[in-house]
């Protein structure tokens, strides 16, 4: 299984192993990763998943969707370019490994 | 076409062989009025179910509900959520471009008003909700017991939402009838659909002139939806439709959801001990109170192709109720299901829905239920049943008939 580490604003690291398809929002609430709140679910409304990924992964992980764009703007942190939804990033096999960092607050 | 044989309004099927067969009326007004025991019954016969009175499938447990609910694919939406077939037969109404509408056209649609209703633009009502909540509590503290739908749930929505929306004409009753209208149309040919088709007839022409642009202001969210028309990103006449969307989703919905909140802290003191201890804890327990009590119960789709649910095949035109309610309180999924526990975070519960079609008004809801509940916990230190509180059957929502509440101020 795939794994994905979550490391928070204060540095906390969390790694978790991801089945595959899940998204990296589902893994972190099933892992109990409370820095993503994801209170719409996945129906990327919401914007309370938000994360960086890590340069490193940047290319693998692809970029964002246009919706995915719009409801960053929603987003209460500093959007940069590495900022994703984390529930618009099913993991693969070849995402094993794959670093996010997390924003300070979700909302 | 000519020889198939039609149910409300959809071919009937053959069920696949070996499913599990349910002769219920999902729609009978004793179950509208306490679905707990059908959704156990549904989820205890299996994954899909088949009910001969209507001729359709039926998904109560957690993981086939939410799987087919969100698989708009093999699921359409276009075909209507309701019982009936647009494919085979004429819509009730012109159907909306939001919720009824299938990929392409719904990426579109859904992109303007997801921008119309996001957490940003939410952020920005903000402060009106928090004002308007604390004025309206203060008055129902005052006068101690209260008929909490109307006074409270009801009144809420309606003070707010028209000023979010920039309507210029508000009509309570109107408002909120015209949700429950639009909902109850989802079920069969029952007397709450006919109840409510003679119901509209009334008010589809006030509800309609509402949402022309000359009766909107040029600040609120109506504007916004006919300034992207302007720009070309839907057209002039799509506009009202989706205006139209925010009256028939927007209104009847938050009431329920605000009725049902007020109904489990009465049911709950304990948690209503604690939310007042950890005011932190209102998010969550929204998300808590829409999992417990499903404001929309039942919502359905339609096999756009042959294909399967959970090893069964299914025919191309297959009615399916997706039955909310029922994954909701799910225990395989749940644990503890049948209790209210606000610090639960039930994150991927189906109350919004889920996928594309996911509730596009979700930010908003959470928003007037945040500002009702905080203001209610900072002034209120007990919420109790002040009589009895009947269910209103309705063919998709999960409402209050009447809550009569006595308001201890703290």
């Amino acid at each position: 299984m795939p794994k994905v580490t979550y490391i928070e604003h204060d540095g906390t690291e969390t790694t978790l192993e991801a089945a595959t398809g899940d998204s990296v929002m589902e893994t972190a609430i099933a892992g109990g990763v409370d820095r993503i709140v994801a209170e719409c679910g996945g129906s990327m409304m919401c914007a309370t998943c938000h994360c960086y990924v890590d340069d490193a992964w940047i290319e693998r992980t692809g970029t964002r969707s246009e919706g995915e764009d719009d409801m960053l703007a929603s987003a209460v942190c500093e959007v940069k370019p590495t900022s994703r939804l984390s529930c618009q990033i099913a993991m693969t096999p070849e995402l094993d490994g794959l670093v996010v960092h997390l924003p300070e607050e979700q909302v | 076409m000519r020889d198939m044989e039609l149910i409300e309004g959809h071919r009937a099927i053959t069920p696949p062989e070996g499913m599990p067969v349910w002769d219920v009326d999902p729609f009978d007004t004793a179950i509208l009025s306490d679905p707990e025991p059908y959704y156990a019954g549904l989820r205890a016969r299996g994954p899909v179910v088949y009910i001969p009175r209507w001729s359709v499938l039926a998904l109560g447990q957690y993981e086939t509900t939410k799987a087919v609910f969100s698989d708009h694919e093999n699921f359409v939406s276009s075909r209507g959520v309701g019982l009936n077939d647009f494919h085979v037969g004429d819509p009730w109404r012109p159907p909306s471009i939001i919720l009824e509408v299938d990929p392409p056209d719904h990426t579109r649609t859904r992109r303007v008003m997801s921008r119309a209703l996001s957490p940003k633009v939410v952020r920005t009502m903000a402060g009106m909700f928090a004002e308007a909540a604390e004025e309206l509590v203060d008055e129902l503290v005052a006068r101690g017991r209260i008929e909490a739908v109307e006074d409270l749930a009801e009144r809420f929505p309606i003070t707010v939402f028209p000023r979010v929306v920039g309507m210029r004409d508000v009509d309570q009753r109107i408002l909120v009838d015209y949700g429950a209208c639009v909902f109850n149309s989802m079920g069969p040919d029952n007397a709450l659909r006919r109840a409510a088709t003679a119901r509209n007839k009334e008010i589809a022409p006030w509800i309609m002139a509402a949402c022309a642009r000359e009766r909107l202001t040029e600040d609120g969210i109506g504007a916004m939806i006919y300034a992207d028309a302007d720009a070309g990103e839907i057209g002039q006449d799509e506009a009202p439709l989706l205006v139209r969307s925010l009256l028939s989703a927007g209104v009847d919905t938050t009431v329920t959801g605000i009725g049902n909140a007020l109904y489990c802290f009465a049911a709950n003191p304990g948690e209503w001990d604690r939310l007042r201890a950890e005011p932190k804890l209102v998010r969550p327990a929204i998300e808590e109170v829409l999992r417990y009590t499903s404001p929309v119960h039942t919502f359905g789709r339609t096999a756009g192709r042959d294909c399967e649910i959970a090893g069964y095949p299914v025919e191309e035109g297959t009615k399916i109720l997706c039955v909310l309610g029922a994954a909701n309180l799910d225990p395989d999924k749940w644990g503890d299901a049948d209790t209210f526990r606000i610090d639960r975070r039930p994150v991927g519960h189906m109350g919004f829905g889920a996928g594309i079609h996911g509730c596009v008004g979700q930010n908003i809801a959470r928003g007037e239920m945040e500002a009702v509940l905080t203001a209610l916990a900072r002034k209120v230190a007990r919420i109790e049943f002040d009589g009895d509180a009947p269910w209103r059957p309705n063919n998709a929502i999960h409402a209050l008939d009447k809550l009569p509440l006595k308001l201890t101020p703290a």
